[in-house]
């Protein structure tokens, strides 16, 4: 059974109170609220949390963590949710946009130190392809890229970083180790 | 030679369990002095301390240890029993061999050996132990009650009508508290006023209740039973004796736009005003921050012109008064939390995410009842404080700066769940097409019919309950749009309302650690009161003689307030039932020839007992300076007897050589 | 006054707009920038999305690298870059078991002394009164709605900067510059953030609310501090106005895009005229 720890985030303290869920941008796009996952995970129902797709439309804005009475880093939950997830998504969680955007970017900046945007939208939208097989996507805003071009926002190189080689090492130790609860 | 009695309790179980007793009792019989060592299943029942007494006679004692629980407990039983046989009642030990021994122990021969040792140093002290009497301290029989609302006026009409004078101490010009500015209150709806002004009035009138008003607690001397107490009456500019309180005065004010303290900054009053028509006394005060000729010198004087009695004296000033009183009862009652601002500490950063103080239409829930009050702003209309209109959609927040560890206060406020539905149905019946929308966390009803009153507020008069809190309150459009939540329903709920009710939390009255201070009382991190015991001791105190009511020592409604504060009151009524008070004889003293007058626990004693002072002849001719205590206020903590460098100060009953009596039986 | 510079790669990329007005009216103000040397992605958010411990290291990186150069502050002004710099910087402090690690993983020592700071902390450190006097043609008819997004205020406990629930920093900066800031209700509010690629709809979804509220508060215009804003709000302004077939014609500038006109800059310096909503 998979056990999240999440003790630094007070998960214990929530008393349900939904005031995350209140101000959550995206809460009404969510199949799941944000104080509903936190009860999932206060209640060790851990792999339902992980099958809702909430923590993928989640915006990060962090303004459940800061309203929250009882200091309980929901923002901070998600990113947890999410990082395991990624470890082993389901095939469904797989083919989702965000967990394929976020997995390019940083095979990108892996590779280059620094974002490569032109290459990041290209793989992006090979890895959807791949998964998803969508087609029209492969041509979503297409148009802006001359338009991007005109006005100098489209860099065909990304910036160089000389000691790039160390971007992979520290990538290699923060993916491998695992910390003392068995976490990523 | 001392004649010791040792008498061992199993307690039951709770000591026996883990001590053998009856080995311990045959133990403590060989000792030097110990003339008579028993056991006993439960010393503290009947025939316990009947053994006991059977015991102090055959063998003629004249010392007794109890080896059983913890002092706190029974100390003043066996006193007792020792005392009713002929025993000094302060040559009685206990030797705790239960919350110190049995209770904390597991392995029985070490607890037993343990509490051998514990024992024989009880019977060490003893034997040193001096046959002490009780300190008798006259007592004023006086009152004195700090604060006018309803717990105050409560504890002064039952003290008063006990037969004793009471002085009754309020800061507001008027009498009747957070109370007196209620519309209706729950679960009967009474008009607040209407029970309450009634009480007012005989306060006022009562020919034992000395009134002060517009007045505070400057400074507190004394102790139990004698208290000298200086009021400071703050300056009215108004003669209440020669005043009629006719009103041409503040009919004549033209500053008429000063914000309402008893309307919340709601509604409006003039600079010379009364605060509220019912206001006992019925005599105006000018408040001379915005007062033209009292901030000038010169100027206006309309009012002193207007009034026919020339009761207006503008030359007023502050006068300090004293009164001699016995007990003093503290009912300063509460406030609510500061909301969106910064706070009294500090520490807590309220709430900007809900618009209050930047949207006029977002009040607090006092606020919300002064414009439900018959006698307030807007006449008892409903209304929105920016355009006057009618609002149709009222949503109400609890727990606002309650239960919130981040950004309040982690406790309960106890009341708003009942004043909140009371809100909803005061709301219905007033505005017959309004709907009230609650957003909650749980509803506390614990009260004789709250819990049916809460559901007629849902059920018959149609308030929308939501579970979840609330996150953000903005204006758009001239609507206050709030984001809440229903967690119920799993779904964020959002609602376009005219006017938003904050139910903010209950917080102690400004100045009150102050007071304490002067008292000598505690108080906890929020500025509550402290109670001697929050079980059995709710309305005493740690200082002697001082006793408090109502929401100064915790959140609480009307009903508690007012048992609370006959309890008070009852406990000042079991004092002056005496014509004289005793207090433990347990103080410091001091040897007077041996005192070096450093001065040094004069510095160091906590509850300022111990005074300067000259030691003289028989015919008063000047011997020497010494320090010498106040057995009436010391509180025998030994402070002074560890800083005394010439070994003057001693504590009657732990003098040192009882003290080292006890370590040397041990080694 | 020389401050180190943490550009971060939204600057070097789509946002580089962003990144010749941050330069050219520092410049202007007598403010240096020095480029951190080699540095790299502070993660942004795939790595706190991905591996906690990448989310620090990265980051630390590049503090370890600006402490190297002896750097005292540097400013980095994308508020992605700053957060993810500043709880970096925090954790490592308050954690020496944590430094050492991230020593480790990232080959080089540090002690976490670098401050970071925002584009407005750098205006306030030039001086309010300073910017004022040095203005050359004062923002009349500007009516900014000053939009703060998620990461300039909040998490409060980590950036330690304005009010989150009522800020008022940029609006100060307005009026120095004698422009005029409306009052309205989205201050705070996300766009959407980093979704641009992954979750277009929410982006479009969240910055059509935006635009809206500042219209309905009359402003003409929105001035903000964060590249990520900026794209949302100005580059896929036309694909908002697609969806909701709402026309906002809302002119998004950069704080520092402001800054320079006032100081007299031009709009090609500035870069202005390389936005996609852009009046001329």
């Amino acid at each position: 059974m998979t056990v999240i720890p999440v003790d630094e985030l007070r998960v214990a303290d929530c008393y349900q109170c939904g005031k995350c869920t209140a101000g959550c941008p995206v809460a009404a796009r969510m199949d799941r609220m944000p104080n509903q996952i936190v009860r999932l995970v206060q209640m060790g129902g851990f792999e339902a949390a992980i099958a809702s797709a909430a923590m993928w439309e989640c915006v990060s804005c962090q303004t459940c963590t800061t309203r929250c009475p009882k200091s309980v880093d929901c923002a901070g939950v998600m990113d947890k949710l999410r990082a395991l997830s990624a470890e082993r998504p389901s095939p469904e969680q797989a083919r989702h946009h965000t967990i394929l955007f976020q997995h390019a970017f940083l095979k990108n900046i892996r590779r280059h130190g620094r974002l490569n945007e032109l290459e990041l939208v290209g793989t992006f939208k090979a890895a959807v392809f791949a998964k998803n097989l969508e087609i029209p996507f492969l041509f979503k805003d297409a148009l802006l890229a001359p338009r991007m071009l005109q006005r100098g926002k489209l860099k065909l190189a990304g910036g160089s970083v000389r000691d790039r080689d160390v971007v992979g090492r520290i990538f290699d130790r923060c993916l491998q180790s695992r910390d003392r609860q068995g976490a990523v | 030679m001392a004649r010791i009695g040792v008498f061992t309790c199993w307690c039951g179980e709770n000591i026996a369990r883990t001590v053998d007793v009856e080995q311990v009792s045959a133990a403590l019989g060989q000792l030097p002095g110990v003339h008579c060592s028993l056991d006993y299943k439960y010393m503290c029942s009947e025939p316990g301390q009947s053994l006991i007494q059977e015991k102090i006679k055959s063998e003629n004692l004249d010392a007794v240890v109890v080896a059983s629980c913890s002092p706190h407990m029974h100390l003043r039983t066996f006193r007792k029993t020792a005392a009713n046989a002929g025993v000094n009642p302060y040559r009685v030990e206990m030797a705790n061999i239960r919350e110190h021994c049995s209770w904390v122990h597991h392995d029985r021969a070490t607890a037993t050996t343990k509490a051998i040792d514990l024992i024989r140093m009880s019977v060490a002290k003893v034997r040193w132990d001096e046959p002490l009497e009780p300190i008798k301290v006259p007592v004023t029989r006086r009152a004195l009650v700090v604060g006018g609302g309803v717990a105050g006026i409560q504890a002064a009409l039952d003290i008063a009508d006990g037969g004793y004078e009471v002085v009754l101490v309020e800061r507001e010009p008027s009498i009747g508290g957070k109370m007196a500015g209620l519309s209706e209150t729950f679960p009967t709806l009474d008009c607040s006023q209407c029970i309450l002004t009634p009480r007012m009035v005989e306060v006022g009138q009562h020919p034992r209740i000395k009134l002060y008003t517009y007045s505070e607690v400057e400074q507190v001397e004394g102790y139990l039973g004698n208290f000298t107490i200086t009021i400071r009456k703050k300056a009215r500019y108004v003669d209440t004796k020669s005043c009629t309180g006719c009103g041409d005065c503040w009919n004549a004010c033209p500053i008429k736009r000063n914000p309402s303290e008893f309307d919340y900054g709601l509604g409006m009053r003039p600079a010379i005003y009364i605060p509220f028509p019912q206001a006992v006394p019925a005599r105006p005060v000018i408040d001379k921050e915005t007062c033209t000729r009292i901030k000038k010198g010169k100027g206006c004087g309309l009012c002193e012109k207007k009034c026919l009695t020339h009761s207006i004296h503008f030359d007023d000033q502050d006068e300090l008064v004293s009164e001699k009183v016995g007990a003093v009862v503290v009912a300063t009652g509460f406030k609510l939390y500061s909301i969106g601002q910064q706070q009294d500490d500090g520490a807590t950063t309220g709430y900007g995410e809900y618009g209050y103080g930047k949207f006029k239409d977002v009040v607090t829930s006092l606020q919300f009842e002064r414009l439900l009050s018959a006698s307030g702003p807007t006449g008892g209309r409903v209304v929105r404080p920016s355009d006057g209109k009618e609002p149709k959609n009222v949503v109400f927040l609890s727990c606002v700066g309650s239960r919130d560890d981040a950004k309040g206060l982690p406790y309960c406020s106890k009341i708003c769940c009942m004043y909140t539905a009371k809100h909803a149905m005061l709301y219905k019946h007033k505005v017959h097409d309004g709907q009230a929308h609650v957003f909650y966390m749980d509803i506390r009803a614990g009260g004789k019919n709250y819990e049916e009153f809460v559901r007629r507020a849902i059920e018959q008069d149609g308030a929308r309950y939501y579970r979840g809190r609330v996150s953000r309150i903005y204006e758009e459009n001239g609507k206050l749009v709030v984001r809440g939540a229903d967690t119920l329903a799993g779904a964020p709920v959002t609602i376009e309302a005219d006017l938003v009710v904050l139910a903010a939390a209950v917080v102690p009255a400004t100045g009150v650690r102050d007071l304490a201070r002067k008292l000598n009382v505690g108080y906890d991190q929020y500025g509550f009161l402290l109670e001697s015991h929050p079980k059995l001791r709710p309305v005493e105190t740690s200082a002697a003689g001082v006793f408090i009511c109502g929401a100064c020592q915790a959140p609480k409604d009307i009903p508690e307030a007012v048992a609370q504060a006959s309890a008070a009151a009852s406990k000042a009524l079991i004092m002056f039932g005496h014509e004289e008070l005793t207090r433990e004889p347990e103080v410091a003293r001091i040897d007077e020839k041996n005192c070096a007058a450093c001065f040094t626990c004069v510095r160091t004693c906590p509850y300022h007992a111990i005074d300067k002072a000259e030691l003289l002849t028989p015919r008063g001719v000047f011997v020497k300076r010494t320090a010498r205590v106040n057995p009436g206020l010391c509180m025998g903590c030994g402070t002074c007897v560890a800083v005394c460098p010439s070994k003057s100060a001693d504590l009657a009953g732990f003098t040192e050589q009882e003290i080292y009596a006890e370590v040397e039986a041990l080694v | 006054m020389e401050l180190g510079y943490y550009p971060g790669c939204a600057l070097h990329g789509t946002s580089n707009d962003y990144e010749d007005s941050v330069r050219a009216c520092l410049d202007a103000l007598g403010v240096g920038l020095k480029e951190v040397n080699d540095w790299i992605c502070c993660g942004a958010t795939a790595a706190h999305s991905i591996n906690h411990k990448l989310s620090i290291a990265l980051p630390a990186r590049n503090l370890a690298l600006a402490e190297r150069e002896g750097f005292g502050e540097i400013l980095a002004p994308c508020p992605m870059c700053s957060m993810e710099l500043l709880k970096a910087s925090d954790l490592v402090k308050s954690d020496a078991a944590l430094r050492q690690e991230m020593g480790r993983i990232v080959e080089l020592d540090f002690e976490g002394r670098t401050s970071v700071l925002n584009l407005i902390q750098v205006f306030q450190k030039v001086g309010l009164d300073t910017i004022k006097a040095a203005v050359k043609s004062p923002l009349e008819g500007l009516k900014a709605a000053c939009y703060y997004g998620c990461l300039l205020t909040r998490p409060p406990e980590t950036l330690r900067f304005d009010d989150c629930e009522r800020p008022s920093s940029m609006e100060a900066v307005i009026a120095a510059l004698g422009g005029t800031a409306v009052e309205w209700n989205y201050k705070t509010e996300c766009c959407g953030a980093g979704m641009t690629l992954a979750n277009t709809d929410i982006v479009l979804d969240l910055s059509h609310k935006i635009l809206t509220n500042a219209a309905a508060h009359g402003a003409n215009c929105v001035v903000v501090a964060c590249p990520m804003c900026h794209v949302n709000l100005d580059m896929k302004q036309a694909d908002i106005e697609r969806r909701t077939a709402v026309r906002h014609g809302m002119t998004i500038y950069y704080l520092s895009d402001l800054v320079g006109r006032a100081l007299g800059l031009s709009d090609h310096t500035l870069g202005i005229d390389r936005h996609f909503v852009y009046g001329g």
